[in-house]
Order: C-alpha cells, then structure tokens, then sequence
C-alpha cells in the first residue's frame, strides 16, 4: 500500500481555524530546573510535525503536557481548541495517544482487544468523521491481518509496536501524538508505518507531532521539523528550508582512470563545471552530496550548546547548589 | 447514546472478556483450583472434630467461614493486585487516554473480580456440599442469604482493595499485604470459633470485614444450633450489616480520592521508568 504520492506540498501561509496545536511560553520546572522554558510552536490541521531534541532536552515532557497527561508549570497551550489541563472526556475523544506497551492486555486478542477499545468513542462519532474505526480495516492498515485472533502476549515486538499505533488511532484522532514510534522497527515495517503516516495526515486530515530519534525519518515523513534544544524551540521550518539554511557546504565525489576522489566545496555547481572542463568524459560515477537533515540537525544543536554553553553550566551549578 | 452509558457497558464487556480469558489461562485455572483443593483439604481433615460444645463436625463449620473469607480475599488482595501490576504495565495509561476509559477499566475490574470471586466460592461450596452433613442449604433464604452476603462483601472490600492497589509503589510489594491479611484470617474464627480466642483478639478481628463475612456466610449456611458457637450466641444480622456497611463507606470515599491521585499521575515516561526498573531487576 502506498499513499505517499497523495501528499500534498504545505506552503504558505494558512487559516487560522486550521491551527491545532498552539504553545505559547510554555514552561515546566522540575524542582530548580527549567526543562522547557518559553516553547513556542503552532501545528495545523493535515500537517506531519517532528519534534527532534537531544536526550533530556525535554520532548517527552512537551508531548505528554499536550496530550493532557502531565500538568504543566507556566504558558499556554490549547490543542483542538482546549487547554490539555482542562480538556474533559470528549476533548480526550479527538485525540489519540501512542504508547509504548510493554506487556499490557497480554490476554487480550488483538481484534478483541481493538474493537473494545473502539467501543469507547462510538457516542463521539461526527458525520465527517465516523468513530471508531472499523476493526478489521484497521488491522489491515497496520498489516496485523494475519495475527488477528492470536494473543497479545504471543506478538513479537514489531507486531506489538504496530498494535499500539492501531490503538492510537482507533478512535480517528484528529491529533495524534507518538513518542519514539518507531523505534524496533525492522526497515519494512518502517516503510510501512511510514505510509499508514502520510495516509493518515493526508486522507484523514489528521495532525500529526511524532518524536523521533532518526532523522531520515524525520527528513521522509514530516512537512515540518521543530529543534528542541535548552528548553525551546531553536528551528521550525521545512526540512528542505533548515538543510538550505545551515549548509554553505556540499560534497564532491567522482572517479577518474578507476581512482576515488572527495572534494569538499562551497559551490558545488562551479567546481563540477570547472570539474568537466578540465578532465572531461573521464569524470566518472558523479555525485554531489549536499549538507543532510543530520548535518543540519548536528550542526544546530552543536552552534547552540557553543553558543550557550556558559549558561547551561551555570543553571547546571544552580541546580546542583 | 449517552457516553457515560457507553463506557460502563464497555466496563461490564470488559469485565465478561476478562472473566473469560481466566478460564483460558492455565495460570489463572491454576489459581482458581489450587485453593480450592486445598482448603476442602484442610476442611477434610478437621472434619471429624467437633466445634466445642455443639457435636457439630469442626471441617462443616470451616465451610461457611472460608467461603467468607474468600469474599474478602478476591475483594482485598487481589483488586489491590491487578491494579498494582495494571498500573505498572501501562493497561491503566491506556484506559487513562481513551475517552471514558477510566470508568470503563473500574467497571471491568469490578465485574472481572467480582465474577472471579463467584467461581472459587462455587469450586469449594459443591464439592462441599457432597463432603459434609449438616448444612443448612435447602430454604431460599439460605441462598438469598450466601447471595446477600457475597454482595455486601464485595461492596466492603472492593473499595478498599482498590485504594491499597494504588498506594503500593509497585506489584512486588503487594506481597506485603498477604502477611497481615494471613494474620487476620487466623484470628477471625474462619477455622476455629472466635470465642474460644482471648477477649482482646476478638475485639481485633471485629474490627475487620473478615470476620464479618465468616459470621455472615455461617449465619446464611449453618443449622440455627450453631449460633452457641457465636459471639453473644447470636448470628448479629444488623451488627454484620452495620460493621460491613461501615467498610464500604470509608471505602467508598477513599478510594475515588486515591484512585484519580494515582491515575492522574499516570503518564507515558512514568510506565516506562518502571519499566526500566522491573527489566533491570529481571537482568
């Protein structure tokens, strides 16, 4: 199944009913810590968002205030409309959450357990948006067909994994939320979730703000990248604009006569004119590789901690007083 | 249809796919029959002594008593158990993020437990019924009565068990709980009459539903003789109801209060902090 072609470029400026996440100065103390400290970011309706961060720059702190799980210290926050600390039972309705399982509902089989859980959000559904999702069609999108009478406990983790997006989005959430969705997935399944993404964010409308640790993912799947880093946002934009915006830098590789050669230039397009001009159809097995997400990615977080290292270190020494 | 309607009919399916998934776990029959076998062991056993001063077989009397006792062991232990290892797993995060959830996860545990509670009374009174002579079981109101008590009993112990279930750090520690609970078994006349104990430990075990529940299922299922046996040689129908009334009460108004601290601190990084912590205890 492949939906990805469906998708549509997000450019522009857009309406501002569309907004369905918008944080404003949010702020979470843990004791003398700050860990987020003026967040600021908006997400629309359709719209894939990545939320990238080192270790401990507080990703998961900023998804779980969202999703209404963990009460926050300071700023606004308003998803569907609603502040997460107030949102009541048909707030939660709009919603889905992507946990991590571990070993929960061991017992329960995997159709049993969805159409269950599917129950919950019948009274909420619309005529735009009929709730819950079909059980067995949602077992197909999350390619779980064959394995849906056997037990939760007998799945193997990549199955277990795609159960939980299932449950995630077995109420048609209008944002969903997945923290590390991904992670112990073999590179088929990725591609799979992958699609099941952009079908979702595409046919269905739905916002998507998923956290991730691989980049590439990050680069093939979301329309826009939020670099959290010291407690706020340090980019927000498209990953082709941050990839432009960082790198001045390509890299230049070619044989020639069955020699390897690397070349690192700032204008790419110039030294592989002067390249041919020079050696001409000897120039073999061309490639020009521009900065990736991942440079980009290192090379913001790395001018960013240079650029406040003494701070951290001071509100480190702070903390440890 | 009205959501809050829905969630609790989603809570009893739940409670009836988890009652049932019990008949098909080798662990879970394990538990229901093992206790079973032994306790009409044990009652087998002290089948030919007799109560003091009544002739009346010792193991028929233990009948009636223990069946009360499992009442407030399904209602105490194990409620606090499944939310202990529930709340550890991530099955309450995940009721916590669908709409109702939480209602609806209460509803099943209660089903659930109270249906589980049901089977082990059935797998000790039948094949009691066969191995001792004496008992009461004919008139309706014996049953009435087995019935009435089962359900103030669970009402009692329920809440309670739920509220300890949240304080407990984690399902290991439960096993804290089995050593006061044994201590409260033995001293609340489930296998020998209370009044042959010292004064002081019969005012500790009237302190507790269990006795209650013992005193209530004796009461439903033993011959009018028996009562010489009792406290004040009488069955205190009104006092039962009253001490048991009393538990469901406290238990009532407490556990809503422990039962949302508990949950609304539930989130996805604290399932997985103590995840990190069980798999490093397994390693």
């Amino acid at each position: 199944m492949s939906v990805s072609e469906l998708g549509t470029p997000r450019t522009g400026s857009r309406p501002h009913q569309d907004v369905t996440i918008e944080v404003r100065g949010l702020r979470m103390r843990y004791g003398p810590v700050d860990v987020l400290n003026g967040v600021e970011f908006r997400a629309y309706r359709g719209e894939v968002v990545a939320l990238l961060g080192p270790n401990g720059a507080g990703k998961t702190t900023t998804i779980e205030i969202l999703e209404g799980f963990r009460i926050r210290s300071a700023g606004e926050v308003r998803v569907l409309g609603v502040d997460p600390a107030r949102g009541g039972e048909s707030w939660r309705a709009r919603l889905g959450v992507v946990l991590q399982s571990w070993r929960d509902h061991g017992k329960w089989q995997v159709r049993e357990l969805l159409r269950h859980l599917g129950s919950f959000y019948a009274p909420y559904s619309t005529a735009e948006r009929g709730r819950p999702w079909d059980t067995d069609e949602l077992i197909a999108a999350v390619g779980l067909t064959e394995h849906a009478d056997k037990r939760v406990s007998r799945l193997s983790g990549g199955q277990r994994r795609r159960l939980d997006v299932a449950v995630g989005i077995v109420g048609k959430p209008e944002v969903l939320f997945l923290d590390e969705p991904t992670a112990g997935f073999d590179p088929h399944s990725r591609r799979d979730f992958h699609d099941l993404v952009h079908r979702l964010a595409d046919l269905d409308d739905t916002t998507i703000l998923l956290t991730t640790h691989d980049l590439d993912e990050a680069d093939k799947l979301a329309d826009r990248i939020l670099v959290l880093a010291g407690g706020s946002i340090i980019a927000d934009d498209s990953p082709d604009a941050l990839a432009r915006r960082m790198s001045t830098g390509a890299e230049v590789r070619w044989t020639r006569d069955g020699e390897r050669f690397v070349h690192s230039t700032t204008d790419a397009t110039a030294f592989v004119r002067g390249l041919f001009a020079e050696h001409g159809d000897t120039v073999a097995d061309l490639e020009v590789r521009r900065a990736s997400l991942e440079d980009t990615y290192l090379a913001l977080v790395h001018e960013f901690e240079s650029g406040h290292g003494d701070a951290v270190i001071r509100s480190f020494e702070e903390a440890a007083r | 249809m009205n959501p809050t309607w829905n969630a609790i009919r989603s809570g009893l399916e739940r409670g009836v796919i988890e009652l049932r998934q019990t008949f098909t776990t080798a662990q879970d029959l394990w538990g229901y029959l093992f206790p079973a076998v032994v306790l009409l062991v044990v009652m087998t056993v002290m089948r030919d002594s007799e109560v003091p001063g009544t002739g009346f077989s010792l193991g028929a009397m233990a009948l009636p008593s223990v069946l009360g006792m499992n009442v407030a062991y399904g209602g105490l232990v194990n409620i606090a158990q499944h939310l202990a290892v529930e709340r550890e797993d991530g099955t309450l995060l995940r009721a916590k993020a669908v709409p109702g959830g939480m209602l609806g996860y209460l509803v099943g545990k209660i089903v659930g437990i109270a249906g589980a509670v049901l089977v082990s009374l059935v797998l000790v009174l039948v094949p009691g019924m066969f191995l001792f002579d004496g008992l009461a079981l004919t008139g309706v109101g014996t049953w009435l009565g087995l019935l009435g008590v089962v359900a103030l009993g669970l009402v009692a112990t329920m809440p309670i068990g739920a509220a300890l279930g949240s304080l407990f750090p984690n399902a290991r520690s439960i096993g804290l709980l089995f050593l006061p609970i044994i201590g409260l078994i033995a001293i609340s006349g489930i296998f020998y009459p209370v009044t042959s104990y010292p004064e002081w430990i019969q005012w500790i075990a009237q302190a507790f539903p269990i006795y209650w529940l013992g005193l209530g299922m004796r009461s439903a299922l033993l011959p009018e003789a028996l009562v010489a046996a009792e406290i004040g040689e009488s069955w205190r129908h009104l006092e039962t109801l009253a001490a048991l009334g009393a538990w469901a009460v406290v238990g009532l108004a407490v556990a809503p209060i422990v039962l949302r601290r508990m949950a609304r601190r539930e989130s996805g990084s604290s399932v997985a902090a103590r995840r990190e912590k069980a798999l490093q205890r397994v390693a």
